[in-house]
């Protein structure tokens, strides 16, 4: 705990990322990213979307080996021979060594080997069973024991107890995990980081999800970790958290480490190194002169969710033919619900969806369908493809009913209907016979776009319709986007990507937990306007996070 | 779009290679590229060389009719299979139906066309039943075709009062052979088979079945009704259920309420074996077929050459698990 404490800038090197590559199929992820991180620092990693920054991570936390380049950390063996030495230097910041003098190359194969290497990581999705108590998810797996083998529940809560103070969360260890809310499950994730005596925390966009006094806290919290010498990686897109709280960033640009910049680097020149490119190349929205006649409608859309708290409440507006709609938020404004609730996946308890005029069977895809909606979902291979069927299954999946004469499918007809999207939308593929888990993620998506082509929908609702593929690939959807909206059809998207939205949209929606919290036409859209609204807190409502810390206070 | 010409699958190929060295590396490969069709090619020919009387035409029938059962009920189960189900009841169900063909025959004097239509409609409406249940009820697929597999043999037992009622002489033709040489049975194997190939390459239904089995929710996001699919594909399994019962009891001649008891472990390793997943997706009507023979094949050759029946199931089992090893070992390297 002492030794390397105010020497911030200087402090011992931690780890050290050297020329690290690494490709999955059709996309190069990181591309010889350099990266290295001192004790007592708060390092950011800035980057898009599809920028590198999750793979990267991941390699860190042992779920991605590199295909090139090195990964150097002191202290404990990355399990060299698979379950090789056990880290003998726990005693974290007792070592002397200055600068490098004590990095050695490590492969980190697995969880347990970065937890061997004092790596600790803190998700976006959390690592907690949600049917146990706080401390038997802070010491999963590796409970105290009592003389007889049993777990020792008394240590366990004793020492889960000052774990929560130290991170100052004010629950009882017995609480059932399932009853906290987002900001304390990051706390106890936090807390669990701890006891695995972390000296390198990796946080993953942790302020995401976080109201503005959660944020502080948690601010609070990474200095107070800095200063007892843990190296920090913290991944954020909100660039004024930078000055805030990091030390040194590191930028990520298309898989690459474009720039190492001090912290106190002027916004301008972080969006700069961040995009490398002018938007208006990137983004190569054509817009109508005018738009045409209105073809959705939505009209007071409300959810509540299982505790009485709305998912999202009154959202109403309109999109016409020809138009981009964009639907910008944070992550869990209820944009998604929305979009699925349009589509008919899930119902709704009040308001209504209208296309052309005509309302639609609340839960019912095939009306939804049948009025000309697709759904492009925002998992792509979780809800959007069968990942080992063909590219021609896939398809026309789709139209599958509509392909079907007396109870027999026409696979000829399906044949040539899936050739001609695949041509037109010019996917790389060896045949329509390939299957889709071995295309690149920019051609399974525009299978999945492709699939709503073959029914004629009219208005797609694009759900994060780039997320996780590279440049070029993202441009060709954009190219397609045009093409769709000036043959007079629409699109709604949404998308965590702000400056997708920005440059790809007519309108911009801004949804602030669960409501529409505004409406930006084009000219007005900018990045600063968009996240005024998107932090908006509504008014007068309680929150998710309120209603999820009654009674959890249980001390 | 430079990225894309980079395309590295290098990513995932370094992974394990399949087992190329060890035992007999020309016959591992041949199998593992073959399938499931090499397995039983091989597994002809040593038993031919082992046994002087494999190979003459009366016993391949033989093993025909021994497969037939096992097939047609592996055939309905396929279907359950593709779409990342399972069913455990189609051996109780198939036993239930052949005992309301036989009761409602024999015991009710019904004709017997309208006995059989009804042994159908009983297999189909439990497979229905067990369908409700994993659709609209939830359940795992698991617990309520096992649940199914009590109610169905409970029921057979209730009908009969627990003893065999004789078969009607028309339906037990179908035990016999045509033309004096082609067994019935084989005859309703193949046709059995052929509907489920058709079902399953062409139908609405068949291709939903791939779809809910590999991926369900992308299916449903693509309006496929996956609740009613699913009561169809339950059905079916049923349907092919009663015609395997009736095909057991037609040979037996008469419907016994313990019959084809454990048959449904058969047909699931005979699906399996013929390259099936259980995570769904993927499955083929000639796959489960071969799946069938293989177990016929070695249950008959071990009989020919006088292996006990209790070593028999050790072999069974070793195949099972060896066909499955294969087949995991061939699609890593395909990947």
């Amino acid at each position: 705990m002492t030794g390397v404490k105010d020497d911030v800038p200087g402090g011992r090197e931690l780890l050290r990322v050297e020329g690290v590559t690494k490709s999955f199929p059709g996309v190069r992820a990181l591309d010889g990213v350099d990266m290295s991180l001192r004790a007592g620092e708060v390092h950011v990693l800035l980057g898009e979307n599809g920028a590198g920054k999750s793979t990267l991570i991941k390699m860190l936390s042992g779920a991605h080996r590199p295909d090139a380049g090195r990964i150097l950390a002191d202290g404990g063996h990355g399990g060299h021979g698979g379950h090789g030495g056990r880290a003998e230097a726990t005693d974290h910041g007792g070592h002397a060594e200055d600068g490098g003098a004590g990095l050695r190359e490590v492969h980190i194969r697995s969880a347990q080997d970065a937890e061997r290497l004092g790596i600790a990581t803190i998700h976006q999705e959390f690592n907690l069973v949600p049917g146990l108590t706080v401390a038997e998810n802070i010491f999963l797996g590796r409970q105290p024991r009592t003389a007889l083998g049993l777990v020792d529940k008394k240590a366990m809560r004793a020492g889960a107890a000052e774990l929560l103070e130290r991170v100052r969360l004010d629950v009882s260890p017995n609480t059932p995990v399932a009853e906290l809310g987002i900001a304390r499950l990051q706390m106890v994730e936090i807390a669990k980081a701890l006891s695995l005596n972390t000296r390198i925390l990796i946080m993953d966009e942790p302020t995401a999800v976080l109201t503005s006094e959660e944020v502080e806290t948690l601010f609070g919290l990474v200095r107070e970790l800095r200063e007892s010498g843990v190296g920090i990686i913290f991944i954020t897109h909100h660039l004024e958290e930078i000055g805030a709280l990091g030390d040194r960033v590191t930028v990520l640009r298309d898989g690459r480490s474009v720039a190492e910049v001090p912290a106190g680097t002027d916004e301008d020149e972080l969006i700069r190194l961040m995009v490398g490119r002018d938007i208006a190349e990137q983004y190569p929205r054509e817009r109508p002169e005018e738009p045409g006649a209105p073809l959705l409608r939505v009209r007071g859309l409300t959810r509540h969710g299982p505790k009485g708290a709305p998912v999202f409440q009154d959202i109403g507006f309109e999109v016409r033919a020809g138009e981009v709609v964009g639907i910008a938020g944070l992550v869990g404004a209820g944009r998604t619900e929305v979009a699925r609730a349009i589509f008919g996946v899930d119902a709704y308890d009040a308001g209504a969806v209208e296309v052309d005029g005509t309302e639609l069977a609340r839960g019912d895809v095939r009306a939804a369908m049948r009025a000309g909606l697709g759904l492009v979902p925002e998992d792509r291979k979780g809800q959007g493809l069968l990942l080992d069927a063909s590219l021609q299954d896939n398809l026309t999946l789709a139209r599958l009913h509509r392909d079907t004469r007396g109870g027999l499918v026409d696979r000829g007809a399906q044949r040539r209907e899936a050739a001609r999207v695949a041509g037109r939308l010019q996917v790389r593929m060896s045949g329509l016979g390939q299957r889709v888990r071995t295309l690149s993620g920019g051609n399974q998506q525009k299978i999945v776009i492709g699939k709503w082509l073959l029914t004629d929908a009219r208005l797609l609702i694009l759900d994060e319709p780039t997320r996780g593929i590279d440049v070029g690939a993202k441009v060709e959807i954009y190219q397609l986007i045009n093409e769709l909206t000036a043959s007079g059809r629409a699109v709604l998207m949404i998308s965590s990507d702000l400056p997708e939205v920005l440059g790809m949209s007519d309108r911009v929606l801004v949804m602030s937990q669960g409501r529409l919290a505004g409406e930006l036409p084009a000219a007005e859209a900018t990045q600063d306007a968009v996240m005024e609204l998107a932090l908006q807190a509504a008014p007068g409502t309680t929150t998710n996070d309120e209603s999820a810390m009654e009674g959890s206070d249980v001390r | 779009m430079s990225a894309e010409v980079k395309t590295g699958v290098a990513a995932e190929a370094v992974g394990e290679a399949p087992a190329r060295d060890g035992f007999g590396p020309w016959f591992s490969r041949a199998v593992l590229r073959n399938g499931p069709l090499g397995g039983l090619i091989a597994l002809v020919v040593v038993m031919a060389v082992l046994s002087g009387d494999f190979l003459n035409g009366q016993n391949l029938l033989n093993v025909g009719v021994q497969a037939s059962v096992t097939a047609i009920l592996a055939f309905g189960v396929t279907f359950v299979i593709v779409s990342a189900g399972i069913d455990l009841s189609v051996g109780s169900v198939a036993g239930l139906s052949a005992t309301v063909v036989a009761w409602a025959a024999t015991a009710e004097g019904l004709p017997v066309v309208v006995a059989v239509l009804l042994g159908l409609a009983v297999g189909a409406a439990a497979g229905l039943l067990s369908g409700a249940l994993v659709a609209y009820g939830k359940l795992p697929a698991f617990i309520a075709t096992l649940a199914m597999l009590s109610v169905g043999r409970g029921l057979a037992l209730v009908i009969s009062g627990g003893s065999p009622i004789a078969f009607p002489a028309s339906v037990s033709n179908l035990g016999d052979t045509l033309g004096g040489w082609l067994p019935v049975p084989v005859l309703v194997m193949i046709v059995m088979g052929l509907i489920a190939a058709l079902v399953l390459a062409r139908t609405y239904t068949g291709r939903a079945m791939f779809a809910i089995g590999g991926n369900e929710e992308a299916a449903r996001l693509s309006g496929i009704h996956v609740k009613r699919r699913k009561l169809v594909i339950y059905a079916l399994s049923g349907l092919f259920a009663a015609v395997a019962g009736i095909v057991l009891a037609a040979r037996l001649t008469s419907a016994q309420p313990q019959a084809a008891t454990g048959y449904e472990l058969d047909a699931i390793a005979a699906v399996v074996i013929g390259g099936a997943s259980l995570s769904g997706g993927s499955g083929k009507a000639s796959g489960t077929l071969i799946g069938a023979l293989i177990l016929a094949v070695l249950r008959n050759g071990l009989n020919l050459l006088s292996v006990s029946a209790f070593w028999q199931q050790v072999a069974t089992g070793l195949v099972i698990a060896l066909a499955v090893l294969l087949d995991t070992l061939r699609r890593r390297s395909a990947r």
